[in-house]
Order: structure tokens, then sequence, then C-alpha cells
């Protein structure tokens, strides 16, 4: 009996993984199945977006910040978008804001459509996966309809937007919020009072309001602690504060908590993108007046020279911003997500720095998953909803 | 509150301080001498209830001197405010960490570390955070080239020597007494 | 393989089909590849979308993602190959048992994309040998879907 060993075991649960949300590693050590210490390494999809965005005019900048938390891009277009639009002093016109709010909420939906796809996935209800993507499809359906392009749409622009809304816009989300309550339901019935699942997630993984205070972790990691911090509610943007709508909270902070906290934010979702598509008119105005920021329609670019003139600067010089620095937030699909844009007043960006709410959940892991079983590591990372490349930048 | 009041707030609480308040547009915005720099977010997370800090970033002012400015964006939930930090730091200036006061400074000072090449003083594991290990030069000063030439690296060494290799491989195989 | 050629063909005799051994290997690897997980960043979510039931992949023999590179014939590298994981790329591909291919999808991993800078390899093919180029930002799945087919294609001409 006294031949047992007892040293403790490192595992590698390397950069390439099935259940690691992307490019993360984590060196583990166990005890048999308990986890005693956990160190990630990440920056395996570090893609320096933030120096290349310094050499590019500001508009041009739009793109490349969609592609830092692939699955909210229009989030994140978004708060770029607000932060340089503080910066030159504009306001929109009350179409473009409930536009973009639309945007924003239809995003929020089909980003925590992967998120419920993979998180079932690595639980073991593979068929989430399926369910969810299904359904993101109509989602991305829309953007196709309104940019061409199914993922990175460049439809939010500063100053407004890119250009109207198409013929058909209308129809096509009324059918897929109507649609799609149902289809929560669906999901609910399929994992919420699962024996399996719940036993899987339940106490699994607490993180409670001033843990996830101290670590900075705002959004629906710590609105499942108790916490109420909405930025939709607390500092509201693009005309939200004229929207009803409630933020769902939990109180035990644990993996069943934010995937119920989650849930609710889909169906919330649903309310405000009907409200915000009752209010959008099918044709109208979609930028605002600033002729040195928006480009001039076509029509009258090959008819005006004034207009030639002023599409031309745009595109080949691009304006200025004046000097100074603004950070205006929004509230993602993963918690607070904001740019910290610098400028010295010419017309390309001095700094550009986006706040990753994936980041700092990383960063609290190892304080979350420590002295649990190795099966709950997966479980917490997915809960978590960590993107690479809102992490890595 | 505007960055004057907070200014009046702090100053009885961080004794020998000099503030500055700086022109925003969106919220209050603070310069605080980098000596202070923690224990102004002492009294602030103490004393005005700012618990959250959002981000730890820098900027590379380069032909100014002092070079850099770290910025801190603080988070008050109970009060619904929004504050900005920042600290001027010259080309080999250190700064003193935050981590006691916010544990979730850590990460984010160590991505600064490894961007910009400011150290952190009291820091307990600066190094590398998105950059390989063993990469050179700090990538987002203003002096650090966009596009570089350079090989891909495909081989990456064992993270143990041969000796520990061939110990690990002796220490599995069991002796059982029969 | 059932034209009425005299070197091989279908005897409506007796149930006997005939062909080349290389014909015969080359239909069995072409039908039934299955790809290594190794998704990166956005085009990783497109590959899942592939997966997934509307464009299923499944039809045209990728019917499972095998989560260990040694069980697998394809590696499709979907997305930003950053400089930090170029090793472990390497050695992802190494561990690969042969006949092994790859397909290198997007922008990003054929040539670098929109990211020309310090952090992001130019092309996933300075790291290992690519046989197919999938172009797009992401490329959508019935592009990846046509890259598939014209790899099997490939295979289908390759000697053995």
């Amino acid at each position: 009996m006294g031949d047992i060993r007892t040293e403790t075991m490192t595992v590698n649960m390397g950069p390439q993984h099935p259940s690691t949300h992307g490019v993360l590693r984590l060196v583990m050590e166990l005890d048999g199945e308990v986890v005693q210490s956990v160190i990630p390494t990440i920056g395996y999809l570090h893609t320096g977006i933030e120096k290349t965005a310094e050499q590019k005019k500001w508009q041009q900048v739009i793109p490349l910040v969609e592609r830092m938390d692939y699955l909210g891009a229009q989030s994140n277009s978004l708060s770029y978008a607000l932060s340089v639009e503080k910066l030159l002093g504009l306001e929109m016109p009350q179409r473009v804001k409930d536009i973009r709010v639309l945007l924003a909420e239809l995003q929020r939906i089909a980003s925590h459509l992967i998120w419920i796809g993979t998180h079932g996935l690595e639980i073991g209800a593979v068929s989430m996966l399926f369910y969810a993507v299904r359904e993101r499809e109509l989602l991305l359906n829309i953007n196709e309809l309104i940019a061409g392009f199914r993922f990175f749409p460049s439809y939010i622009r500063i100053g407004g937007l890119r250009e109207d809304l198409p013929r058909g816009f209308h129809a096509q989300v009324t059918e897929f919020l109507d649609r799609f309550p149902a289809k929560i339901d669906e999901f609910e019935g399929l994992l919420t009072k699962n024996d399996v699942y719940r036993r899987r997630t339940e106490g699994v993984g607490v993180i409670s309001k001033e843990h996830a205070y101290a670590w900075g972790l705002v959004g629906p990691i710590a609105r499942a602690g108790g916490s109420d911090y909405d930025v939709r509610k607390y500092f509201p943007y693009s005309g939200y504060e004229t929207y009803d709508f409630k933020v769902p909270t939990a109180t035990e902070g644990d993996v069943y908590a934010r995937y119920r906290v989650r849930v609710a934010e889909m169906r919330e979702s649903v309310k405000l993108s009907r409200e915000a598509l009752s209010r959008i008119s099918p044709t109208g105005v979609y930028a605002c007046d600033d002729t040195r920021v928006v480009p001039p329609p076509k029509d009258k670019v090959y008819s005006e020279m004034e207009a030639l003139i002023q599409h031309f600067l745009i595109y080949s010089q691009g304006f200025t911003v004046p000097a100074g620095d603004a950070y205006v937030p929004v509230e993602g699909p993963r918690g607070e997500h904001g740019c910290y844009v610098v400028s010295d007043g010419t017309n390309r960006p001095w700094r550009v720095k986006m706040r990753a709410p994936s980041f700092m959940a990383i960063q609290a892991l190892p304080t979350v998953v420590q002295g649990g079983l190795i099966a709950d590591v997966v479980a917490v990372i997915g809960s978590t909803d960590v993107v690479m490349g809102d992490c890595d930048r | 509150m505007d960055a004057q009041a907070i200014i009046d707030t702090l100053t009885p609480l961080v004794p020998g301080a000099s503030f500055e308040a700086a022109p925003s547009v969106d919220f209050a915005t603070v310069y605080v001498p980098v000596e202070h720099i923690v224990a102004t977010c002492q009294a602030l997370r103490d004393g005005l209830h700012f618990e959250v800090l959002t981000e730890v970033t820098c900027a590379d002012y380069l032909p100014r001197t002092p070079r850099y400015e770290v910025v801190y964006h603080l988070l008050s939930v109970s009060k619904r405010l929004r504050l900005r930090l920042k600290v001027r730091v010259t080309a080999d200036g250190t700064v003193p960490t935050v981590q006691s006061v916010y544990p979730g400074a850590g990460w984010l000072e160590r991505e600064v570390w490894d961007m910009f090449g400011i150290v952190f003083d009291g820091h307990n594991d600066l190094r590398r955070l998105l950059m390989p290990e063993e990469w050179e030069g700090h990538p987002q000063r203003k002096d650090y080239p966009v596009q570089i030439q350079k090989a891909a690296q495909t081989y990456a060494p064992l993270e143990l020597t041969e000796e520990q290799f061939r110990a690990n491989l002796d220490r599995d195989r069991v002796k059982r007494p029969h | 393989m059932a034209q009425a050629d005299h070197t091989h063909g279908l005897d409506h005799d007796l149930p006997i089909l005939t062909s080349t051994v290389e014909k015969v290997v080359n239909w069995a690897r072409q039908s039934a590849i299955w790809p290594a997980q190794f998704g990166l960043a956005c085009c990783a979510i497109e590959m899942m979308a592939m997966v997934a039931s509307r464009y299923d992949v499944a039809r045209f023999g990728a019917e499972v993602f095998r989560g260990s590179p040694r069980q697998s014939d394809l590696m499709i590298v979907a997305g930003r190959l950053s400089r930090k994981m170029a090793p472990a790329m390497r050695r992802v591909y190494d561990q690969m048992p042969e006949p092994k291919w790859v397909i290198s999808m997007g922008a990003c991993a054929s040539v670098g994309g929109v990211f020309d800078n310090y952090a992001i390899v130019q092309g996933v093919d300075q790291v290992v040998p690519v046989d197919v180029f999938v172009p797009g930002c992401p490329p959508r799945p019935e592009s990846l879907i046509y890259g598939i087919v014209q790899l099997q294609q490939k295979i289908a001409r390759s000697r053995m």
C-alpha cells in the first residue's frame, strides 16, 4: 500500500484542441482528476490589429476591427464608430441609431447561438451545434442582404451606415423574429431541465460578483453572479435609453446560471429587435449630414462637381479627426466592449486599443477552476464564452 | 462628477500628490504622478467606490517627452461613473504595479510590457504574453516597423532536457515486488 | 470505371468490376477524407457552418472532424497563422500519417490576408506544403466545398 505514487501530473491542453475555443494553451497540474493549478498561455492568435490600424485611414480601420472578435463583429465596429464619432462631435439621426440597435441585437443573438452550440457540443450534447448553426444561417442571410457578405458586413461606418436598407429587409427580419422564440424554447427543452446537463453545470465554476469585479469581468459573467451592470442601461448609447427592456441576472454564479442568463438575453434581444424594427422606415436617411465624413450618393457624384470633389477627398486622403482621445463602451455579447481611440489631428489614428472581455476572462480562469475536476475546465471555458480573436487581437 | 471634483476629493486622501485635470470629450480624465498611482487607485477603490478596473493601456507619443502615457480606465458600478487616469512615463521609466489593488491588472500590465517595454515594479510575473517568449523588441512602439521580413519558425524545442526525459521514463517503469 | 474499355470494365455476365489498383486506391482515398480540427480564427466558424446541416460536407466524404491529427488525412488551416503558432502547427502536421493533404482556407492562411504585419506568417505554405488554396475572407462554405472537390480530383489524378 505504501507504493502508491502521489506526485502530480502535468498535462498540456495544447493550442490545437477541440474544446479550447480557438488557440489557447493550458498547462495543468493534476492530482488524479483534480486540478491543482492551471497556467494559460495566449498569444497564438495575436494579429497586430492595433499596430496595423495606425497605418490605415480612419474609415479603413473598420474591417480590421471587425475581424477582432469575429463572433460579435458588428459590436466591434459599432464601438469603434461611436468612439470616433465622439471625437468628431457627430450626432446620428434617430433612424441610424435604431438601425444600429437592431443590428447590434441581431449580432448578439448570432453570437449567443454559436456559444450555445459549442458549449453544448463540449458538454456532450452534440446536436446543439446543428440546431444553433441552423438558426444562425438565417441571421447570416440577413447580413448578406444588407451588405453582400455573411460575416463581416462593414455596414456600420463612421458617420452612419454604408448605404440604405435594401428592399425586403423588413420582411426577412420579421420572418426571423417570428420564428425564433419557438426555437429558443426548443433549445431550452433540450438543455434546461436535462439532468445530465444540470449535474455537469450546477455548482461548477462559481464566480461571485466581487470576484468578477476584482478581476475586471463585467458582462454576462458578472450578471450571473448578481451584478446588474449592463452598459446599455448604465451608460446608454445609440438611443438605448428610449427602449424598454430588462437585463436578466442570476445569483448563483455557476455555469448553469451563466447559461440561463444568456438564454434570457436572447429572448430580450428578440423583443428589442422587434421594437427597433417597428421604428425603422423602409427607406430614409442612413447617415449624418457631415459632408467631410460621409461620402455622397453615387448618382450625385456622377452629376455634380461638388459631390465629385467630396467623394475624391474622402476616398483619397480621408477625413481628419480632432486631436484627443475617447472611449465609448458598448455591451457586446461577451461583456463590455470598447475602443480607446487616440487621435493626433491627422487622417490616421494614432492609437487604437480594443478592450477585450475575453482577455479578462482567461486571466481569471485559474482562480475559478482550481480545485475542480478536469472535466469542469471545459465546461467553465465554454461558459465564459471566450473568443481567442478577441483575447489576442 | 467632473475631473476637478474628483481631484478635490482625492487630494486629502493621497497626500503629496499633485493631480492635474485633462480636457476630454467623454468622461473625467486626471493626470496622476507616477509614484502615487498605487495610492490613488487604493483611494479610488475604497473611498470613492470605483470597484472595477476595466483597462490598462499605453500610448507612445514618440517625438514628445515624456514618451509614454499609461492609461487606466476605472468604472464605478454603484455610482455610475467612469474615470480615466493617465500617468506620464519617460522612455526608461518604470511604473509601480496596481495588482495589489486590482488583481485584474496582472495581464493588462504584462501586455503593456510586452508591447511597449514599460517595466512595472513589483509585478509577480512580467514576461511575454502575446509575442513568443524569445521575441526581441516591443512591437507597438512607434519606432518598430509594421512589416518585417522574417522566416517563419517551424521548430520549437521540447521544454525538457534529455536527462529529465530519461528520468521521467525511468520513473514510469514501476517495479512491483513479487 | 464502367466504360466499355478493353482494359477494365463491367462484365455483364459475371458480377465483377475490373479496374487498376491505383484507381481503386485513389477512389477510396478521395471519398473519405477526414479532416483534423485546425480552426484558428474566423474561418473556423465558416468551417463549422460547412459541417452543419445547410452545407453538409458529410455528403462529400468528410464525415467526422477528428480531434487527433494522428487519425486524420486532411488539415484545413482555417484562419490566420501567427508566428507563435507556427511551430505548433508544424508539429500537428508532422503527426499526421501519410497520405496527407493540406487545404489553406481563407486569405490569411494563403497569403497573410489583410494583416501584413509583424505578427502573421504571410502564407502557411512557408510552414507546410499546401495542396489547395481557397480564397475569401472568410470563404463561403460553398467555396470550401469546391476546394475539397478540387482536392478530390487532385487525388484521383495522383500516382500512388
